[in-house]
């Protein structure tokens, strides 16, 4: 009887051990996002201007340089902050500023962000500044759009095709 | 931090309790949760090599492989796939079991800080694994846990770009990283191979295996738990769409939901410091320090049994360096003693019987002399009435302070081991008591690890130095409780005197083949 018993309390034991591991590998079931709304990501990673212009060296200054060194522009190596706006709808949702990677702040800057926005249409504007202007931006892009729920937009930059883009 | 010490024995002692009577002591699966830990380890290691056979690595098959794996092949790699899944989640479980037990029986300070401290990166490792592991399905969890991971990455001043761009849309998926976290998931498990290793380094004979009916039980359990309700991936990934709503394993991915309401720099902080503070748990008090063990080589012949037995590889046999004629001599690492006296109880020379010379044998602890050890039990035997008077040598963890009695004498020590089995004979050859109990920490489960293991096997003579065979074993208790079982070993002990009153006189025997 006792050796009954203390069987049953083994299979209990596994059965309950079971349940356990088998339980919290699965649920309970975690949501992430509203299947109502749409995603929008920003993505970019781009290089703005250096901090002073690139000065053209005359061939006389170009001859005092080490043979080794000898190049036309001689350009300051840090680079200025990126500056990114976007809106939408009309309301402004981000304005970041990004810092030049790298010690020697020499290396282009990145921009990542996430945001739900409700489904439907959007009118969606950004604007980006890489210079040294105190005003104005450097690019700026309007699109409208329809977020279907549950979709991802991306909108992202490559100077080399001119700019943003979204998909 | 000792009241949460407490409760948690408390708690772990209750259960012990229920387990030590449903398995018996020495496959209690609370006893046997590192060597649970290894055998999971194992399983999913070998589910692992199987599953790769079957894998492809590119990301854009990698779901199509993990498909035909799970429903074509279910009879096969199938049933591999659901046991790496609930072998690696049952790993979790052991692993925090096990910290939370070794947290509350305090096994953790002193001498015995490293492996606590090689355990923290091993828990690393562990999250390390699984993760990477439910990224190479490439189904939606998948697809989450990469966003959710490269964004946290992102946290981290160290990517000159995001890594959340590899997978920004299905347009930008790139293979490249993917092929890292499936290098990652081959080689994550061979680094914690190693730090599992070294976490045992200063384990001598670390059990590594669990009892043989447990491994059966655990394995028939994630069986059957595969069979029943088997692993399966939650639909392809597709990166233009959002996965809304996903079923985690709460087992690794527990901290990802926090994600959502702090941001990634905050939970990275809170993963490190949470991961310091657990490594500095073994000096929360600082543990005070024993004396380590002290050779005594005008005593010591080098016979080695010290170093067979001590538990924490303390012990090696160096060179002579007394220019006796003895081959080798006990040389003790300050480091690694525990103090726990085990070998004293091995050494030969520690006996009660001694008259020619000062008691002092070839090693023992300074602050629990040999000599010290014999007066107690004189004085103590002395303080004993009653008809069935019994002197009871306890484990200082097995709390059997509350067994002293009128006709009952407790004499603690740091491990019940550290007993030379001479003494057993010496109390009942001399009248000073009708029997002799030793009171430790439960079967498999000592505090000082195999202090149990080898005074049974002395007891029974299967391992040096035994009892002589003219002790009447009917005249000596072992019992094997845990801590919290005071109720349990006054019932031994109550059993135990009604037996020796039911026993005639004690009459010395003749020599036996042992004696």
């Amino acid at each position: 009887m006792a050796n009954a018993l203390r069987y049953t309390l083994q299979v209990a034991a596994y059965a309950a051990f079971a349940l356990m591991t088998g339980y919290f590998s699965f649920w309970p079931r975690y949501d992430y996002a509203s299947p109502e709304a749409a995603v929008v990501k920003v993505s970019l990673s781009h290089a703005a201007d250096r901090t002073e212009p690139c000065v053209r060296l005359s061939p006389q200054e170009i001859a005092a340089l080490a043979p080794n060194m000898r190049q036309e522009l001689k350009c300051e190596r840090r680079r200025l902050p990126l500056i990114l706006e976007l809106d939408v709808d009309g309301q402004q949702t981000l304005r970041l500023q990004a810092q030049p990677s790298g010690v020697w702040e020499d290396g282009p800057a990145s921009i990542y962000e996430r945001f739900d926005v409700p489904a439907g249409s959007h009118r969606i504007v950004a604007r980006l500044r890489d210079s040294a202007r105190a005003d104005g931006w450097d690019y700026t892009y309007t699109e409208d759009v329809v977020l279907e729920p549950g979709r991802y937009l991306t909108i992202t930059f490559r100077e080399e095709t001119g700019g943003f883009s979204t998909r | 931090m000792a009241l949460l010490k407490r409760a948690l024995r408390l708690l772990f002692a209750r259960a012990e309790a229920i387990f030590d009577w449903g398995f018996g002591q020495s496959n209690n699966p609370l006893a046997n949760l590192g060597a649970l830990g290894w055998y999971f380890f194992w399983i999913v290691a070998a589910t692992g090599i199987y599953l790769y056979v079957f894998f492809d690595t590119g990301i854009t098959d990698a779901y199509a492989s993990v498909e035909y794996i799970t429903h074509e092949q279910w009879y096969a790699a199938g049933i591999m796939r659901s046991l790496h899944r609930y072998a690696s989640d049952a790993l979790v479980i052991v692993v925090f079991l096990h910290i939370l037990r070794e947290f509350s029986l305090d096994r953790l300070r002193g001498k015995r800080f490293f492996a606590w401290l090689t355990g923290v990166p091993v828990l690393w490792f562990v999250y390390v694994c699984g993760i990477t592991g439910y990224w190479l399905v490439w189904d939606k969890l998948a697809q989450y846990i990469a966003i959710a991971t490269s964004e946290w990455l992102d946290t981290l001043p160290i990517f000159a770009e995001p890594i959340a761009n590899n997978f920004l849309n299905s347009a930008t998926l790139g293979g490249r990283f993917f092929t890292l976290m499936v290098f990652m998931h081959i080689f994550a498990p061979l680094f914690m191979l190693f730090l599992m290793w070294l976490h045992i380094q200063r384990h001598a004979r670390a059990r590594v295996n669990p009892p043989r009916s447990l491994a059966i039980g655990t394995a028939i359990t994630l069986l059957a738990l595969s069979l029943i309700y088997p692993a399966v991936s939650q639909g392809p990934a597709d990166l233009d769409v959002v996965p809304a709503s996903v079923n985690l394993d709460w087992y690794y991915l527990a901290a990802y939901p926090l994600l959502d309401v702090l941001p990634g720099g905050q939970l990275w902080l809170i993963l490190v410091l949470g991961s310091v503070f657990l490594a500095l748990l073994p000096w929360v008090p600082p543990a005070k320090a024993s004396p380590v063990a002290a050779v005594s080589l005008d005593n010591c012949n080098g016979c080695g049994r010290c170093f067979d037995d001590c538990p924490f590889s303390a012990i090696t046999m160096g060179a002579r360096s007394d220019g006796s004629a003895f081959a080798a001599e006990a040389v003790v690492d300050a480091d690694n003693c525990t103090s726990c006296g085990i070998c004293a109880g091995a050494c030969p020379t520690a006996t009660p019987f001694r008259r020619v010379s000062a008691m002092v044998p070839g090693i023992e602890l300074p602050d629990h002399p040999i000599a010290g050890l014999r007066e107690s039990t004189v004085a103590a035997a002395a303080g004993l009435s009653g008809e069935s008077r019994v002197l009871i040598y306890a484990c200082e963890h097995a709390n059997a302070e509350t067994l002293d009695g009128a006709g009952s004498k407790v004499i603690s020590m740091p491990c019940v081991a550290m007993l030379p089995p001479a003494f057993i004979d010496f109390v009942v050859s001399r009248n000073l008591a009708d029997g002799v109990m030793l009171a430790g920490c439960a079967q498999g489960d000592c505090y000082y690890r195999l202090g149990d293991e080898w005074t049974r096997q002395r007891m029974s003579g299967r391992r040096d130095p035994y009892l002589r065979q003219r002790v009447p074993r009917e005249r000596l208790n072992l019992s094997w409780l845990p801590s919290g079982s005071a109720r349990r070993r006054q019932r031994a002990l109550t059993d135990f005197m009604t037996s020796l009153q039911k026993l005639p006189p004690y009459t010395r025997k003749q020599r036996s083949r042992h004696g």
